[in-house]
């Protein structure tokens, strides 16, 4: 058994043993905080966190156990018990004695359930401090008394500010090693007072205590008569919930999900971000601002008559509008706005760099859009709070960016929406979360032209014609079709006012490639040249349409390598030789088989097919404007 | 120090005073609400990114809450995925009639898989000990999840069972070959899961992560969501064996020289394969009874299980890095 006894504050109440009833229907109540814990590598966090958990009886007898043995191993306490045992869940976390990840812990009392984000104290560790804050209703931030404020401290209250983390704790721990010494209480505390106030933290808790010996953790304690405020765990039980604050904003759900079980029921499913609704409320459909009115609030235990801020919940409308996964329903006296370039500040949480003019995707809410960072303002010291000029940001770098997205985001500035404000960065090669962003405010066009950079790079071309340029390569078999249906994707494409440009065999042979033959080292040189021409094209911001037979699997591997990921389409226009030899439209097949014409595809030279194209068009199956359907849809349907 | 003095009970009342009554009056979302609201919208995200989700369906209590909150969901519509029961033959009976019941209630298609090696090999806990996990559950889940191509899979683990997964993500990605590297994990910021994958990447997901012990069994009783009766207690034959009280479910079961079933009135914290999972002495008949006997207990709920023993402390660390659940 532990050293040091447990107060009798939260032991299970005799209700438990004498009427369950009673003590569940008080204890469905409940509410739910959530809370971070920081603090420097030996600040005695992860003992706090066990001394939480013991207090409040969620460490079983054979938890308790297992880590008296594992203390005794491995323990840095002596003969007591060593609460970070508990907690570092981690093979190496426990053979190192750090806490590499972060770790969710659960306590509850009588009032609240509560969900610990333990995370550890180290520099490069600050992505996974960002994770454990942006979900926290309240932060505790740990000094050993010993030490007092510590670069760690800063740097850890910064975080937690930067991520707008409501409540902070400061926790003066191990109070027990300085004998429980109110003037260095009060010293640390005002020291901390002093450069908290200066980054605009305001309204800190400060409390001694001593998660080894449990002082000040569920109520006074004897040794620090001088101190008058609240238990540690007595203040996590009355601090006041975001979910309070953020139902007093105006009403915003984005939508997750399209419900149609059949055809008189569409619904939209999402959590409701901020605010209420009700059946009748008013509300616009963004970006489109299609205005309509609720109709129901649908859920499996029967419709409700309102609905919070922090609920699941599925709305159906009164009219037939436009809404789909992504669009936000908001309350129509007060819809968000939507803009395409915003000042936002980074937390940068990959190896690689953040850099300048690379193209990531940016998911916020349920919407999922291609950004560039256009520039970077500055970086911040999050010891000092200084601002650094700085290009690129690297790993646990925190910056102020613009960037700009090709499409137009519903959002909120995000002090006052965390949900409407708050977007992870991604990358598009390793698919790896990247950053952690905020939303300040966008930027318009007007005051954006000085910001951008003098060097017009192919994003840019881009983003001035509205369009993701890519190469839609079309191989395949001479009269396969490929020149017709190359002639109708670049017709719809146009009537969508994409800039396209199409490059057909017959143009490029009568001009740029005219010195060339029909021989496998004029073929390859001809492709050659036609990817370079496309890629210069897809550099201008350009949608190339390009019809080649390209007989070669690796010639066309080779533009595919020539151009940006994702950029090049291979489309297989697949017609069986018979099918293309009977229509013959040229009569060439006619005179490869009388021997006039040598090296003919399909007859005395070789055609490989695409292993694995983006699209196959079965043109035995389909009419030339079905294919040509389909490849259009392909470019613009996917959101990818 | 004056502004260090300890807070006032803060109000809606009196931080808010402009806002409605109407606001006002309206309840606080209580931890079960939270939770629910939370699991919910882990599953809608799947639901719409995925390409071809599943949920792992175990028929255990944290299973029913798993498919309760699904239906939940995405009614009026049926769930959009199917369910899946990596067998090993070696449930207790209840199970599988729970199991089929619940599939037909639910709409859903049940999808069963029984590693057909271990099938043919006659794998089982008697006689191969931590093999029969490996080949039935570990193996088997991977070949299920290969044989359908599911690119994501819901799972029913909390964070509060074991200590590798307090620290493993909602969003948990496997390699092609279903490794956890519990090193390199996507930070998971907000509520916002990136479930972009990478070519032959699988997506677990833990919409239960943030329950615990406590919430399932008080969301089981709030909802009157219906669990295999052998979580109640009742007179069952068992016997004693290395510290476990075991269940003798049918004949398969060989008793050693001179051990005969007795009857006592058990009941189980979890379950599993029948002759790896131990009951616990109880008389509680009702989910408030367990609960109460939960609250008043003294062990945590995995101690029953002869799995996460085996082999010392990161037992389930390694089992996760080898791909299971």
């Amino acid at each position: 058994m532990p050293p040091h006894a447990r107060s009798d504050a939260y032991r299970p109440e005799a209700l438990i043993a004498e009427d369950i009833d009673a003590y569940l229907a008080r204890h469905e109540r409940k509410t739910l905080l959530r809370l971070i814990t920081c603090g420097s590598v030996d600040d005695g966090k992860s003992t706090l966190i066990g001394r939480l958990l013991y207090e409040s009886h969620t460490i079983f007898e054979d938890q308790l156990d297992t880590l008296t043995a594992e203390s005794a191993r491995l323990g840095t306490q002596g003969d007591a018990i060593d609460f970070a045992l508990l907690v570092d869940g981690l093979a190496a976390e426990r053979e190192q004695g750090i806490t590499i990840d972060v770790a969710y812990r659960f306590f509850s009392t009588p009032a609240r359930k509560f969900i610990v984000a333990d995370c550890p104290g180290h520099e490069q560790y600050t992505r996974n401090m960002v994770t454990g804050a942006s979900t926290a209703d309240l932060a505790v931030i740990l000094v050993d008394a010993r030490k007092g404020v510590l670069p760690q401290t800063r740097r850890h209250s910064h975080l937690v500010h930067l991520i707008g983390v409501r409540h902070l704790v400061l926790a003066v721990n191990k109070m027990d090693l300085v004998d429980y010494d109110q003037a260095t209480f009060d010293r640390i505390v005002a020291d901390y007072v002093d450069f908290a106030g200066g980054i605009g933290i305001t309204g800190v808790i400060a409390v001694p205590v001593s998660g080894f010996k449990g002082d000040n953790i569920t109520t006074a304690s004897v040794n620090t008569p001088w101190y008058t405020g609240p238990a540690l765990i007595e203040h996590l039980e009355a601090v006041e919930l975001d979910q309070f604050s953020s139902r007093t904003r105006p009403f915003r759900m984005p939508v997750q999900w399209v419900n149609r079980p059949h055809h008189d029921f569409r619904g939209f499913s999402g959590l409701i971000a901020s605010g209420t609704v009700r059946p009748g409320d008013q509300v616009s459909v963004l970006p489109s601002a299609r205005r309509s009115t609720i109709s129901r609030i649908v859920t499996e235990g029967g419709d409700l008559p309102v609905a919070v801020a922090g609920q699941s919940v599925t709305l159906t409308l009164s009219d037939e509008v436009d809404c789909s996964r992504g669009d936000v329903i908001a309350s129509a006296g007060d819809p968000p706005q939507a803009a395409d370039q915003f000042e936002a500040t980074l937390v940068w949480m990959a190896d690689e760099p953040m850099l300048p003019g690379r193209a990531y995707w940016l998911k916020l809410g349920a919407q999922q859009v291609a950004a560039t960072i256009q520039t970077t303002k500055y970086e911040v010291n999050v010891v000092t709070g200084e601002r650094l000029a700085a290009k690129k940001l690297e790993l646990n770098a925190i910056g102020v960016v613009n960037l700009a997205t090709d499409r137009p985001l519903v959002f909120e500035p995000y002090a006052d929406n965390r949900t409407m404000g708050g977007f992870i960065l991604i990358d598009r090669l390793t698919n790896a979360t990247v950053a952690a962003g905020t939303l300040h405010f966008a930027l318009n066009r007007a005051q954006n032209v000085q910001w951008q950079p003098l060097d017009i790079s192919r994003e840019h071309h881009a983003r001035i014609k509205n369009q993701k340029p890519a190469v839609l390569w079309l191989t395949g078999l001479s009269g396969a079709g490929k020149s017709t249906i190359a002639n109708l994707v670049e017709k719809r494409l146009a009537w969508m006012n994409r800039h396209t440009f199409l490059l057909d065999g017959d143009n490029i042979r009568h001009g740029l490639n005219r010195d060339l033959g029909f021989t496998e080292v004029d073929r390859i040189e001809n492709i050659r040249r036609v990817g370079e021409v496309a890629k210069l094209m897809t550099d201008a911001g350009l949608i190339v349409i390009a019809a080649f037979i390209s007989p070669f699997r690796a010639d066309r591997d080779l533009v595919r390598s020539m151009t940006a990921p994702g950029e090049f389409v291979e489309v297989h226009i697949d017609t069986p030789l018979a099918l293309a030899e009977a229509r013959d439209p040229k009569g060439l097949y006619a005179r490869a088989r009388a021997g006039e014409l040598k090296n003919f595809t399909g007859i005395d030279s070789p055609y490989e097919p695409p292993d694995d194209p983006e699209l196959r068009i079965d043109t035995a199956a389909v009419t030339p404007a079905e294919a040509a359907n389909l490849i259009v849809s392909y470019l613009v349907g996917d959101p990818r | 120090m004056t502004q260090m003095s300890a807070p006032a009970l803060s109000t809606i009342r009196r931080d808010f005073p402009h806002v409605d009554e109407s606001v006002a009056a309206i309840e606080p979302l209580t931890h079960l609400e939270a939770l629910e609201a939370e699991s919910i919208h882990i599953m809608r995200e799947v639901a719409a990114e995925a390409e071809q989700p599943v949920m792992l369906y175990s028929v255990g209590k944290d299973s029913a809450v798993m498919l309760h909150l699904a239906r939940k969901a995405f009614y009026p519509s049926a769930p959009p995925f199917p369910l899946l029961h990596v067998d090993t033959t070696w449930k207790f009976r209840a199970m599988y009639e729970m199991r089929d019941r619940m599939a037909a209630e639910s709409r859903m298609n049940l999808i069963v898989h029984r590693n057909p090696e271990a099938l043919a090999r006659g794998i089982n806990p008697f006689d191969h000990g931590a093999l029969h996990t490996d080949m039935w559950k570990t193996e088997g889940l991977k070949q299920a999840l290969d044989q359908h191509r599911f690119d994501a899979a819901f799972g029913g683990a909390r964070r509060d069972e074991e200590k590798s997964r307090a620290k493993e993500r909602i969003f948990s990605f496997r390699s092609a070959h279903h490794r956890w590297d519990p090193k390199n994990q996507r930070p998971e910021v907000w509520n916002l899961y990136n479930a972009r994958k990478n070519k032959g990447e699988t997506i677990r997901v833990f919409p239960l992560s943030n329950w615990t012990e406590l919430d399932v069994w008080q969301y089981i009783r709030r909802e009157d969501i219906p669990v295999v009766p052998l979580y109640f207690a009742a007179p069952r034959p068992t016997v004693e064996r290395d510290g476990l009280i075991l269940m003798v479910d049918d004949d398969r079961f060989p008793l050693r020289p001179g051990e005969r079933p007795v009857e006592r009135s058990v009941r189980f914290r979890t379950l599993g394969c029948y002759p790896l999972t131990g009951a616990v002495e109880s008389t509680a008949r009702t989910v408030a009874e367990v609960i109460q006997e939960t609250l008043l207990t003294t062990s945590s709920e995995r101690q029953g299980r002869a799995i996460d023993t085996e082999t010392g402390g990161a037992s389930m660390e390694r089992k996760k890095q080898e791909g299971y659940f």
